[in-house]
Order: C-alpha cells, then sequence, then structure tokens
C-alpha cells in the first residue's frame, strides 16, 4: 500500500461510518468486560437486529474512556445531536437505549445513568494519548486509519529524515514516561548515533507497579498507535525489528496487538516495505512471566533473549550494547503512545502543554479511596487536589485525605499540606517521591503508614531477583523490622537500624529496583514520623490498623 | 536433578502424548531459536498445566540447552509452577488498590476456610490459593479471580460462598447473580 492508498482508505472508512445515523459505543476493555460488557454489547446488537435497524445503527467495541469504576459504559453517539454516555449498563437496559435514541422514547430508568456532559472527571483532562481510546475499535485496522491512523509514519517516511525525527522529538520536550523522565530525543539521538549493524526498539509493557494499568489500557484500546510510534521510533534510530514485552498477566492486551500486528503487516503498513519506501520494521510480541523487576532495562532484555530476567551492571547502557550487543531503544508503552501526536500535530503544540521542564500529559491511573476511580489523562502540572477532588470527586464517605502514593514500591507518599504542588518530575522527586509509570492511589485516615510502607517491602522483597546481595537480603531485614514495628515489638533502637539499612541498600543496589525500594519508608518517615513512633512507644496503631500480639523482647529491668 | 541423558524414557517422544504437540506447534513457529525459550515454556504450562520435570527436559533438549538453564528460568517467572494446580484456581490480587480495599482479608479467609497457605493447593486437588500483584483492574478493588472470571468489589464473604459454590458443583454465574440480586435488596 502506499500512501495515496492510505488516504482513500481513510475516506472510505469515514464515508461507511458517516451513512450511519447512530453509533453505539461499548467500552470493552478489561474492567468493563469483567463487570459484564460483553454481553450488554451482544444485547445492544441483537436489540438492533431485532429492530431492522442495521443500515442506520452501528454497535462498535471501543478502548477505555476512563471512569472504570462504573461500568459497563455505552456511549451513544447521534448525528447533530451531544453524545451521552450511561454507566452501569446492563443487557436489560440495551432495548431502552435504542429506543430512547432512535425512537424517542421516554426511558425514565436511564436518566439517573446518564453522565453528565459537564462532569468534572472529563472537564478537567486533557486527551493526548488517549485521544483515540473510546472512539476506535482495537481490533479493526481500519477503524484507526479512518481517525487518520497511520499517516504519521507516512509523513515522517516521506518528509523527514531520522535527524529530523530526533530533533523534533527533542523539540516537543517529551520526557520518558516509564518514571525516570529522561528526554526522549537525546535516548533517540544517542542511539541512532551508536555504531551497530543490527539496532533494536522495545516497547517496555512490563507495568510491574501495582495500582497502575495505563500501558495495559492503552495497549488493549489503542494498540496501533503504540505500534506506529514504534515504526517512527525504529526509522529514526535506524533499527528494522521492534519487540513489545507484555506483562503476563494482560493476555488480552496481547491479544490485540498481535491482532493489530497481522492486519498491519497485511496492509504493508509494518513488515518490509512500508508504505512503498524502503524502510523495514518487524514488531514481535514477547510475554513476560510475572517478575516485576523485568521492568528494569537490562532485566528486560534478558528477558526478551529468554534468560533469567536479572539486571547487568550499567554501563554499557542499551543505547550502545542492549538485545544481543546491539545498540538497543527502550521506552515505555506510553512514551510511544505519544509520538503520532508529536508528528500530527506539530512539536510546538505538544510543547504547549505541561510546565517549563516537563511537557504534554500524563495519564494517571487514579484509584484507593476516591469516589470517581478510574484512568486519566491530564496535562502536566495540574495540581493533586484537582485530581483527588475534581477528577476523583473527593474519598468517599467524606473522611479527610491523607496521602496519595505515587510511583509504586519506586515511589512515596505526598501528604496532604503538598496538596497544591503542580505534578511534574521534579516537584515529585523534591517531595521524596517519583512520578513512576503514574500509579496513583489515594489513602484515608484508615490507612496506616507503617503498614503501608510493610506492603511495599514485602512487595520489594518477594520481586527482589536475589542477584546482589543488599537488595536480596536488605529487603529481608527492613521487612522484619517493620514487622516488628507493626505487631508491637520494636524498640526505638529498630528505628535507628531500618535507617541505616535504607541508606546502606539504596546507595548499594545493583539495578533500579533495589535502589528506589527503600523510597516508601524514606517517604512515610519524612511526613508520618510521629505515625512510627507511636507504634513504637505507645502501642498504639493512629489509623487503628496494626494489632500488637507481641511485646519487645528487650524488657527494663528495673 | 536429573541429566539430560538421551536415554531418559520420556524425553523426545513428541509424539506419544498429544499434548506435547502445542509445544512442537510453538517450538516450529519460533524456529527452534534458543531466545523463545519462555514462550515455548508457557506453551508447555498451558498445555500441562504446570511443568513436570520430563517436559522440561523434552525443552531443554529441543532448544538444545542445558537442562540447568531451561529450570533456571522456569524457577525464576513466577508464572511457572513445578507442581501441578487444582482444578479450581482462586487468584486473589494484593496490588495496592486492592490492598487499600483489604484484599488480605479475602486471602486470610479463603486460607482458614481450606486451611491453605498462597500457593497452596487442597490435597484433593480441587482448589488452589494464588496471590498476584495488580491484575490492573484497580477500579473494581478488591479483585479476585476465579474460574478464569474477574470478580470486581469483593468481601471476604462473598468470595468464600463463590468458591464454596463451584466446588459443590455449581456454576459461578448463578452465585454472582444471587449475591448481586440480594444487594440490591440491601441497598434498596
Amino acid at each position: 500500500m502506499n500512501r495515496q492508498e492510505l488516504l482513500e482508505m481513510a475516506q472510505n472508512e469515514r464515508d461507511r461510518q458517516s451513512k450511519f445515523r447512530c453509533r453505539l459505543l461499548c467500552c470493552a476493555s478489561t474492567p468493563c468486560i469483567s463487570s459484564g460488557a460483553l454481553a450488554v454489547e451482544d444485547a445492544l446488537k441483537k436489540t438492533v437486529e431485532a429492530l431492522g435497524l442495521q443500515a442506520e445503527v452501528e454497535t462498535v467495541a471501543t478502548g477505555c474512556l476512563g471512569p472504570c469504576s462504573r461500568g459497563p459504559l455505552v456511549t451513544v453517539k447521534y448525528e447533530g445531536k451531544p453524545d451521552v454516555t450511561y454507566e452501569g449498563v446492563t443487557p436489560d437496559l440495551a432495548p431502552q437505549i435504542v429506543s430512547k435514541h432512535l425512537k424517542g422514547e421516554e426511558a425514565p430508568e436511564l436518566d439517573d445513568k446518564a453522565i453528565p456532559a459537564d462532569w468534572p472527571f472529563f472537564k478537567k483532562q486533557k486527551k493526548l494519548v488517549l485521544a483515540e481510546s473510546g472512539t476506535v475499535d482495537p481490533e479493526k485496522i481500519d477503524s484507526y486509519i479512518g481517525r487518520s491512523g497511520y499517516t504519521a509514519i507516512g509523513h515522517v517516511l516521506r518528509e523527514m529524515t531520522p535527524e529530523e525525527v530526533c530533533s523534533t522529538m527533542v523539540k516537543s520536550g517529551l520526557r520518558g514516561r516509564g518514571g525516570a523522565g529522561f528526554p526522549t530525543g537525546l535516548k533517540w539521538d544517542m542511539v541512532r548515533k551508536a555504531p551497530g549493524e543490527r539496532k533494536y526498539v522495545v516497547a517496555n509493557g512490563d507495568e510491574g507497579d501495582p495500582g497502575a494499568y495505563m500501558d495495559r489500557t492503552l495497549m488493549e484500546s489503542d494498540p496501533h498507535c503504540v505500534l506506529e510510534g514504534m515504526a517512527i521510533a525504529g526509522y529514526a534510530v535506524g533499527a528494522d525489528q521492534g519487540y513489545i514485552y507484555v506483562r503476563g498477566e494482560y493476555p488480552l492486551a496481547a491479544k490485540r496487538l498481535e491482532k493489530a500486528i497481522r492486519q498491519a503487516e497485511r496492509k504493508g503498513l509494518l513488515g518490509s516495505r512500508i508504505l512503498d519506501s524502503n524502510f523495514n520494521f518487524r514488531i514481535d510480541i514477547r510475554m513476560g512471566a510475572g517478575a516485576f523487576v523485568c521492568g528494569e532495562e537490562t532485566a528486560l532484555m534478558q528477558s526478551i533473549m529468554g534468560r533469567r530476567g536479572q539486571p547487568i551492571p550499567r554501563p554499557p547502557y542499551p543505547a550502545n550494547r542492549g538485545l544481543w550487543g546491539g545498540p538497543t531503544l527502550i521506552n515505555n508503552v506510553e512514551t510511544f503512545g505519544n509520538i503520532t501526536t508529536i508528528i500530527n500535530k506539530g512539536a510546538d503544540y505538544y510543547a504547549s502543554f505541561g510546565t517549563e521542564k516537563t511537557k504534554g500529559a500524563k495519564i494517571f491511573a487514579l484509584a484507593g479511596k476516591v469516589i470517581n476511580t478510574g484512568l486519566i489523562e491530564v496535562p502536566i502540572g495540574i495540581t493533586l487536589r484537582e485530581i483527588v477532588y475534581d477528577i476523583g470527586g473527593g474519598i468517599p464517605g467524606g473522611r479527610p485525605f491523607k496521602a496519595a502514593q505515587t510511583g509504586g514500591p519506586s515511589g512515596g507518599c505526598i501528604p496532604a499540606e503538598f496538596l497544591d504542588v503542580p505534578i511534574d518530575y521534579e516537584s515529585l522527586q523534591k517531595l521524596g517521591s517519583i512520578m513512576g509509570s503514574g500509579g496513583l492511589i489515594v489513602m484515608d485516615d484508615q490507612s496506616c503508614m507503617p503498614d503501608v510502607a510493610k506492603f511495599f517491602m514485602e512487595f520489594c522483597m518477594d520481586e527482589s531477583c536475589g542477584k546482589c546481595g543488599p537488595c536480596r537480603g536488605g529487603t529481608v531485614q527492613m521487612h522484619r523490622i517493620l514487622g516488628k514495628i507493626t505487631n508491637g515489638s520494636a524498640t526505638p533502637e529498630d528505628l535507628s537500624k531500618l535507617e541505616e539499612l535504607c541508606l546502606m541498600v539504596k546507595e548499594t543496589s545493583l539495578c533500579g529496583l533495589g535502589m528506589t525500594c527503600p523510597n516508601p519508608i524514606y517517604s512515610t518517615l519524612r511526613y508520618f514520623r510521629a505515625e512510627y513512633e507511636a507504634h513504637i512507644k505507645d502501642h498504639y496503631c493512629p489509623a487503628g490498623v496494626c494489632q500488637f500480639t507481641e511485646k519487645p523482647l528487650k524488657i527494663a529491668v528495673a | 536433578m536429573p541429566e539430560t541423558s538421551p536415554k531418559k524414557k520420556d524425553a523426545g517422544n513428541g509424539g506419544a502424548d498429544p499434548r506435547y504437540k502445542g509445544i512442537d506447534r510453538v517450538l516450529k513457529r519460533q524456529q527452534y531459536k534458543q531466545d523463545a525459550l519462555i514462550e515455548v515454556l508457557t506453551a508447555a504450562q498451558e498445555a500441562f498445566g504446570y511443568l513436570p520435570e520430563e517436559v522440561m527436559i523434552y525443552v531443554a533438549r529441543q532448544l538444545k540447552l542445558p537442562f540447568s538453564w531451561v529450570y533456571g528460568v522456569a524457577t525464576f517467572y513466577h508464572f511457572f509452577s513445578l507442581k501441578p494446580q487444582g482444578k479450581h484456581n482462586a487468584i486473589v490480587c494484593l496490588g495496592t488498590a486492592c490492598y487499600v480495599g483489604r484484599a488480605n482479608e479475602i486471602v486470610d479467609a479463603i486460607s482458614t476456610e481450606y486451611s491453605l497457605d498462597p500457593g497452596q493447593t487442597t490435597p484433593d486437588g480441587e482448589l488452589t490459593l494464588t496471590t498476584t500483584r495488580c491484575l490492573g483492574c484497580c477500579g473494581l478493588a478488591p479483585v479476585v479471580v476465579f474460574e478464569n472470571q474477574v470478580l470486581g468489589k469483593e468481601s471476604p464473604e462473598t468470595t468464600v460462598e463463590k468458591i464454596k459454590a463451584v466446588l459443590a458443583g455449581g456454576s459461578l454465574g448463578t452465585v454472582a447473580a444471587a449475591q448481586a440480586a440480594q444487594e440490591e435488596v440491601a441497598s434498596a
């Protein structure tokens, strides 16, 4: 297929869609499916058929719309009328939706299921990466092409040199979305300049961080967008092979990606001679098998090569020596999701969002003790208060906000006094947390901070790969001390020992897992030291979580 | 640790057991590349439900890798199990959102009901209790996966009730429907 044919195809798809008077978009991502979205879709289809409206109404299974706890969600797009989204739809409601919108009949049951158009959950968001999620059918390439899909790679191949692509990325100010925030353009340029016969592009979709599911949603909702971003990266750095590493817990994402790759290859949009140019790019899927450490880039490469996912010392960095010794570009799936927007709309448009040092928008998975949980994409620089109270709708039962946890087991907690700090990489780091991949867990006064720290330490202890001593042994000892604090047998010396251990593990571990695993302890100690002291001195848990079953071993002799 | 001797009876007789066919298909698709070890082991685990020793030996021979290498990879990743799994598998998510939603109480409830620790199977081979780190359904926390269905907004009581019903020969759908009806009555 060449560029002309691609544009024709897009026009055909748009014409086909405009023939329908009404389109019913049914969210079919994992959370909605587990609330019964497939049955709803089926019921909608059957109703439309029973009424003989197939020529006027199309039912589409789309990607995620965002408010996952309210699923299944159905959006009705009717020619010339504003879109209406319904939450908590059951198969019984399907006939009512169809009759209300197509026959104008009254349906009182539906009225309180409709999400108001000015709902702050949607209003405060800025969708750059997830712009098409919720409108395209992730299993149909035509649907993506109809929304100007694969025009970015077409433009790049015809009009731009690899240098120009890299400098566009630098200009856009895009930074790696995996957590560390390394400037994407610089990384691409490094791989482009690195000498090597074969280069590789890797998309990191091993989202092991508990409480984060941005990458899964993106891969499930708009797989072609990720693939197109990878192909552009391949052109920019001179690679002809890409791997997308999908976490083993995400079978639906893998299935949809596989389908997307097959469809794109058949149409000549991936594989050899893409869009009749001289550029070849293949993408293969690699499935993870349940190891958190594989999110670390060197461990990830080991896993792609079929070995134990243990990290190796850097340097050499993957940009110089990566997969099979070749220069390798590793970016997060979400980073690749940004590429098409930057190419299509320009680096300046992209850079107009965000703060001085961090541009664009970031996807967060909002969960925990908030009313509206789900997936949100917000401009960088938004405050935590806006996320929790406007988008999230506040805390259930009007309880007080205690802390927000970002960055998972490598991150930290942000207490209530910093609710108004604009969120970007630097400000979070100053607060002792990290942006991380985007998990944002809200906690109210019923969460006990030493217990939270213990939870994350237990996670790190289980997931430590065991290669280096500080992490393997340090996590066990830190977990043991936290266990003592939460069961009442800790002494004040334990606290200082804990701090000493944190420093040791942080300074001497081999990879990111060990270096960052004391962060939850550091940040909870920094803001909630009184809570630790209450546990140790007074045997009292302010949140009422810990059961003090043990006594300190060392009892002062009178 | 057994040796990868060619005399080993089960090794290499891919034709005898139909379950080896699934492994062979993946081996061929991956062109017997050693890098594809994880994919091949995943296929093997799907076919057998776990990774018996002779299957790992078979994979090692086919990919021309030492058995120790295959064993090392199989024991590194949580997804692979060297022990047979129960007929039904209850997976409780222990991600952060589920933890804040007190998922550990669900684990405790199942453990006491069936005297199982996470990772163990009941002696009759009916039920395995597994914990996992985040399934990415945080909006529905706490989440349990049972009978390959994701169950959201669970409580210790509802989960144990569902497991009991399924182990007694019932189906998950009817229990879930009954519970949903009960909730509606309660909320009304």
